[in-house]
Parts: C-alpha cells; sequence; structure tokens
C-alpha cells in the first residue's frame, strides 16, 4: 500500500469512530490521554477506564488464499500460507501458536472411567503411582508393575491367553476417550473372525511400552497388542498407537515391537484399525514374530 | 591416572573415568535418571577441573567399553590415525581445548587433529567448552559431502525438506513437498518418515519423490527413513534411493535394540554401491541423539552426551552423506527444558563437526516438554552461526505424522537471508532457475507452491 492509501484508510477509521462515539453511549475502545489527569466520572469503572461494551467477540481464524485450497485438502499441513518477506504471516503464526498452547495443556488428562467400565477394562498402576512429574522423568517406573498390580493380574486374569489386550493413557488420554472403543471393538470382531482367542483386557494408569515385558512375565501371553496415547501433536491431541510383540518378556528390545501410529480421525480411521490390527496379529502368530524380526521371516 | 582434586580445600575423590565423565557434564536430566549427574554444582566443577587434567593417552589406554566387549569400541579405536595419535598422545584435555581455539588453528588443522582422536576424547573436551567456544569452534570446519549434489561449503545452509504426512498419502507429501521447494528448503533431502513401515509403501514413497525430482529437475536426493533392512528390500525390488537411512546409537547393544549391528550397515553400503539411483560416494544419512542408549538398557553407566560421540565414531567409518542429531525428540527425562536442548544440540554439533562428519541438527521440541517455538528459533540461531550444515524443516515447524515440532520452511530462509548463507551451489542455480530465488534471496514468486502445478 502506498502511504496515500494509509491516510485515506486511516482517515476513514477515524471518522467512523468519532460517529460511533456520537451514537454510543458506551464506546467500543477506550481512549484517555495519558497526561490528562483521572476526572471524577461516575461513568468510569473502579480503575479508571470506561468499560468496554459486552459484543460477542468473533472466532479467531486463519484465512487462505482460494488458490491453495486444492492443495490443503489434499494434507493437514501447515501449506499455502503465505509469508511477508520470509516470515509467516501473523494469522498463521499465532494459529499455530493457539494449537501448541491447546496440545500442552491436553498432555495427561484423565481417561473417562466410564468409558473403561462399559469395556469391561479394569484398571491397575504402574510404580509412577499416578504422579505426572515422575511419569516424565522416570521413563523407568512406567515400565514396571506394583506388586499390588501384579497380584490384581494374577487373579483377575487368564493366564497364558493367545492375544492379550492392553491400554494406557500414556501422555494423551484424549487419545484413549477419543479411539479406545472404536478399536477396541473392531479388534475384537477381526480376532473373533480369525479365530484368535483373547485374554482378560485391562488399561494401566500411566505405563511406558516397556511395561508389556513386565506383564509378559506375569500373565505368559503368545501375543500382546497395547493401545497408548501419543504425545500430543498440533493438529491432534488424539493420536493413539498399538505396540504389538510376540511373547515379550523381560529382554525384549525395541525392534521385536512392531508399531502402527497415527490411529486417529485424520490418520488410520479407529473403526478401520481393528481389521488392520487383526491381520497384524495374525501374521505374527504364524510367523512367529514381531519387528524387524517379521520383516526378516517374511523375506 | 589423577582422579581426585582439591577445591578450596575440599577434597574431590572419583572413581572411575566414567564417574569423572558424567559429572564434569552440564546438568541433564537424562544424566540424573541414569543416576551418574553430579551431587552438587561444586562437584560438577570439581569433575571438569580432573577431567582437564587428564591426558589424552589415559583416556585411550582406559576404555570405558572394553574393545572385546563392543564393536563401536573397536571401529572407534581402528579407525584412528596413529601418527597424529602420537603427537597429541600427552597432551592434556585442557590443552585440546586450548589448541582447538587458537586463531592460528583453522579447518585444516582441525580436520588433520580429528583423525587422532576417539569419540571419547572428543566428548571430554566438549565437556570443559562453554556454548560459544562450541560454536565458535564448529564454525571453523567445514565437511563437504557428495551424493547427487554437494553440500556443506562454507557459505551455505542446507536442509531437509521434511513432508511427511499423517497416513503417508502420495500427493498430500507432494504438495507439503512443493511448499518447501518454493521456500528454497530441500537441498540436503527430501526425507519422508513413513507411517507404515512396510517394503511396499517404502517403494511407493521413493518412486513419487524420484518421479517429481526428475519431472523438475530438482538437484537433491530422496530417502524415506524406515528401518534400513525394510529400505534395502524395497531397493533390491527396485525402488529408487539416492540415500539409505538409519537411526544409529553409541553402544552395540543399543544398535541390537535398534535392530541393526556394523555387519548390516557395510551390507546396505555394499548394496548401494551397486544399486543406488545416487552418484555418491557418499549414500549414508543416520540420525542420532543423546539418551537413546538408557532408553535401551544399553548404556553400560555411561553419560548420554559421551555415548552420543560414539554415535559420531560409528558413523564417520561409513563416510555419511548427512548425520543429524534429533536434539529435542526424546522427551523431558533425558532433555529437561530449552536450557537443557540448546546446549546438547550445540554439543553434538561440534563433537559431530571434529569427527569430521557432515553434521546437521533436528533443532525440535515436543510437546510435553519446556519449550516452544522461540527457543526452537534461537537454537537455529545459535546453530547458523555455528556454521551447521543443514537443518530439518516441516510446513511451519508443525510436522503432522511425528508429532512434534521442527524449524520451519520460513525459518530456513529467514536464516538464510539474516545470516547470509545461500542454498548449497547446485541446488541453488535450480531456484534461480525456476525464479523461486532472485538478488541472492527469495523472490516475489517464491513461497508459491502452484508454481509446480502445470
Amino acid at each position: 500500500m502506498d502511504s496515500q492509501t494509509i491516510e485515506q484508510i486511516t482517515k476513514m477509521v477515524i471518522e467512523t469512530l468519532s460517529e460511533q462515539q456520537q451514537h454510543d453511549t458506551k464506546p467500543m475502545i477506550s481512549i484517555r490521554n495519558p497526561s490528562e489527569p483521572f476526572r471524577d466520572n461516575s461513568s468510569l469503572s473502579s480503575n479508571g477506564f470506561i468499560p468496554i461494551q459486552e459484543i460477542a467477540p468473533k472466532e479467531f481464524f486463519e484465512d487462505f488464499d482460494e488458490k491453495y485450497a486444492n492443495a490443503r485438502r489434499k494434507t493437514p499441513a501447515r501449506i499455502g500460507i503465505g509469508r511477508s518477506g520470509p516470515r509467516p504471516l501473523t494469522k498463521s503464526l499465532l494459529k499455530f501458536r493457539l494449537d501448541h498452547a491447546a496440545a500442552v495443556d491436553s498432555v495427561y488428562g484423565e481417561v473417562d472411567a466410564s468409558l473403561l467400565e462399559k469395556l469391561g477394562f479394569f484398571t491397575i498402576q504402574t510404580k509412577v503411582e499416578n504422579d505426572k512429574e515422575t511419569y516424565i522423568l522416570r521413563p523407568d517406573l512406567g515400565r514396571k508393575l506394583t506388586q499390588h498390580a501384579k497380584d490384581l493380574l494374577l487373579s483377575r486374569c487368564m493366564i497364558q491367553p493367545q492375544v492379550q489386550i492392553i491400554a494406557s493413557n500414556g501422555l494423551s488420554a484424549k487419545a484413549i476417550n477419543a479411539n479406545l472403543e472404536n478399536v477396541y471393538l473392531s479388534l475384537v470382531q477381526s480376532l473373533e473372525s480369525l479365530q484368535l482367542a483373547m485374554g482378560t483386557p485391562f488399561y494401566i494408569e500411566q505405563g511406558r511400552v516397556g511395561l508389556m515385558d513386565d506383564i509378559g512375565e506375569v500373565l505368559k501371553p503368545t501375543v500382546v497388542i497395547y493401545l497408548i496415547g501419543e504425545r500430543p501433536g498440533l493438529v491432534t491431541a488424539e493420536s493413539m498407537s498399538a505396540y504389538i510383540c510376540y511373547q515379550p518378556r523381560h529382554g525384549t528390545i525395541e525392534s521385536d515391537r512392531t508399531v502402527v501410529s497415527n490411529i486417529h480421525q485424520g490418520g488410520i480411521p479407529p473403526v478401520e484399525a481393528g481389521a488392520f490390527l487383526g491381520t497384524i496379529i495374525e501374521k505374527i502368530l504364524r510367523y512367529e514374530a514381531s519387528g524387524i524380526k517379521l520383516v526378516e521371516k517374511e523375506g | 591416572m589423577n582422579l581426585s582434586t582439591s577445591l578450596g580445600g575440599i577434597v574431590y575423590r572419583f572413581h572411575h573415568l566414567k564417574e569423572v565423565f558424567a559429572k564434569a557434564n552440564e546438568l541433564k536430566s537424562g544424566d540424573i535418571l541414569a543416576g551418574l549427574a553430579a551431587e552438587t554444582v561444586q562437584e560438577r566443577i570439581a569433575a571438569k577441573v580432573v577431567l582437564s587434567e587428564l591426558l589424552l593417552k589415559e583416556i585411550r589406554n582406559h576404555p570405558l567399553i572394553p574393545m572385546e566387549e563392543d564393536e563401536v569400541s573397536r571401529i572407534i579405536d581402528g579407525d584412528l590415525n596413529e601418527v597424529v595419535y602420537n603427537e597429541i598422545q600427552n597432551w592434556t584435555v585442557a590443552e585440546l581445548r586450548e589448541y582447538i581455539l587458537r586463531s592460528d588453528v583453522q579447518n585444516a588443522e582441525l580436520r588433520r587433529l580429528s583423525k587422532g582422536l576417539t569419540s571419547e576424547m572428543i566428548a571430554a573436551v566438549a565437556k570443559l567448552m562453554s556454548n560459544l567456544d562450541l560454536i565458535h569452534a564448529a564454525n571453523k570446519i567445514e565437511i563437504i559431502t557428495t551424493c547427487n549434489i554437494t553440500i556443506g561449503q562454507k557459505g551455505t545452509l542446507a536442509s531437509r525438506l521434511q513432508p511427511n504426512h499423517p497416513t503417508d498419502n502420495l500427493d498430500g507429501i507432494l504438495e507439503s513437498l512443493k511448499e518447501g521447494l518454493s521456500y528454497g528448503v530441500g537441498d540436503a533431502v527430501i526425507g519422508i518418515n513413513p507411517v507404515d513401515d512396510s517394503v511396499e509403501s517404502v517403494k511407493r514413497i521413493l518412486e513419487g519423490t524420484k518421479e517429481f525430482m526428475n519431472e523438475w529437475k530438482v538437484p537433491t536426493q530422496n530417502c524415506v527413513l524406515a528401518h534400513i533392512t525394510t529400505q534395502m528390500k524395497a531397493i533390491r525390488k527396485g525402488a529408487p534411493a539416492d540415500m539409505i537411512f538409519q537411526s544409529i546409537a553409541g553402544t552395540e547393544k543399543a544398535n541390537r535394540s535398534f535392530g541393526i549391528s556394523a555387519e548390516l550397515i557395510r551390507e546396505a553400503d555394499e548394496l548401494m554401491k551397486k544399486q543406488s539411483t545416487s552418484a555418491g560416494p557418499n549414500t549414508f544419512y543416520f540420525e542420532t541423539g543423546q539418551g537413546s542408549e538408557l532408553s535401551a538398557d544399553a548404556h553400560y553407566d555411561i553419560d548420554q552426551m559421551t555415548l552420543e560421540s560414539r554415535n559420531y565414531g560409528f558413523a564417520r567409518h561409513f563416510n555419511p552423506f548427512i548425520v543429524n542429531t534429533v536434539v529435542g525428540f526424546i522427551g523431558p527425562e533425558y532433555l529437561y527444558d530449552s536450557k537443557q536442548v540448546i546446549r546438547a544440540g550445540l554439543e553434538d554439533h561440534f563433537m559431530g563437526k571434529l569427527h569430521g562428519i557432515p553434521m546437521g541438527v533436528d533443532i525440535c521440541y515436543t510437546n510435553h516438554i519446556k519449550a516452544d517455538q522461540n527457543d526452537n528459533e534461537n537454537l537455529g540461531v545459535l546453530l547458523a552461526t555455528a556454521g551447521v550444515n543443514f537443518i530439518i524443516a516441516a510446513p511451519l515447524g508443525d510436522d503432522v505424522m511425528l508429532n512434534y515440532q521442527s524449524m520451519s520452511y520460513h525459518d530456513i530462509a529467514t536464516l538464510q537471508e539474516t545470516f547470509n548463507r545461500k542454498p548449497s551451489p547446485a541446488f541453488y542455480d535450480w531456484l534461480v532457475q525456476m525464479g523461486i530465488y532472485e538478488n541472492g534471496r527469495l523472490s516475489a514468486r517464491a513461497g508459491d507452491l502452484t508454481i509446480f502445478e502445470r
């Protein structure tokens, strides 16, 4: 914009504002000359400012050039967002910060107890014993069951099941709240149609992936499938992963786990995930291997 | 070997070299997690004092992991140039630091010195260095490598374009790729992390990216960051790969937990010689990051920074095209906040460069660590001044598949413009031809992905 245009716009804005001031008893914005002392005026609030009129705020949104609409439909990535010099535009920057703020606020969270009850999952604790800071700083504790949890598993679970399904909030309870029901129900259906036998499912408060080895030692399952909330991202805080392992026991190495990540509405749809996971489990049982060992055996 | 000192009348005694190495580190949550960190701030300084007086030969002669137990130890020691080592073996670590910082010691001297240093010696000297030491020294070193194009020249800043997609949708990947190219990003590699780590999926993405590169004559290299075994299978089935990727670690045991060994990497090297689509000779892409050995319970009570240095000793054996540390990805249990991430980023970059490897950084953070995009930008500025070979970038820094934040396409262009760095020469020429660059910076046309639509 040239300076003449800017001047014109500024003039228009000032005119509009002064018109509004004439019509409204309460102006939309309070303007005070800082050099002026406060006057005793009953229309001023106790802190000296004229109260701002209460109007419904406009919802913040990021707008895009129509020419990028086609590209933007193909990916949730922040593309076609433009720039000023080499820097992003203000709205894009603020939208990014807003989404980061939401992701930070949704780390951990609480899993809906009624959901677990409905699906028949009982709850056990790891040695983290439900403390967020401990969960973050002591991954080793999130990989171990408490003695009480071990006793509970032995008293309530089928021993040596073919397929053991377990779930944990991990870093995002939202992932469990949003996906567990659909994934679990479609997985059960898939396993039944493949004629695979399931053990007793349960939920773990603040478990780490490696906890499946400790569980493997107690229950001796052939395969464990572990549904766990991923770190919240900016596009979604609802992403869940499934770690599947053939005979997880102490000493199992990470590359022997098969992982399916990005289970959420915008990724692998939860209702379709069950069938997909079922076929992987079937393959793991057939080859008696998971992770890189499975890739090697498959040839 | 003297492992004690007296500071202000207080005597500090350390029991073994591992303890001195660990306690001399700047504070890291991962060293606390491993039970190795200094108990007090003063004990940390005492360990630095003891370390500064150790001789380089004492470090070599007391291996932290014995040769017979660990192939990474054997590779590091076996690659040493004995002539250079003999010249410097009686230096203290303090003398090594001061030599590195001398004004008459520049790239040629440091590249020669590098051949006589083990990863442990490099870690030791970095423990004595301040952040600005690490920046200043790293910036003297120039590591140039060639795959399809040549990168790493002084005055350049290359980048990895990371157009990940939550379902590996190829059209979506390509749109994000176009956006990145329109900002001048992607000369180090167009690298995709796949959701589906299957041979077919890897092959499909390699083919899709290669086709795009051929159509637009983009002078760069492609790579799909699946497990190396999967990539090898895809390549054997004819997938067009310019480079082959693998995450590596600093101990044989940790590498095993990643499903790799030196033998497997050598096998991949042979395969790439015969079947890569690139010119070479550098066809490896390795990723590292402090804390992975502890995470795999394969750390032998060694601190995470020293183990990270051993990653680079392992990497240099295979002459990689690019190596990067993924410095903020592992989480707050290893690097607690932005201060620790920034320190680790500067350490890793310096240690990599002193090993003679083409070091880049994925400057990043997850949403459960005490950091935000401003912290990321800070480290970006520090590493640009330190002469980092390349930086990773995703659309506005938001990786929609890995769910973490890195640098953005905009950030790469901004660092280049602010610090007067150019993309790599061959890529730069292409950007000018495409009208994306003009007068040494982004043109009016830049930032518009539709320029890649016919």
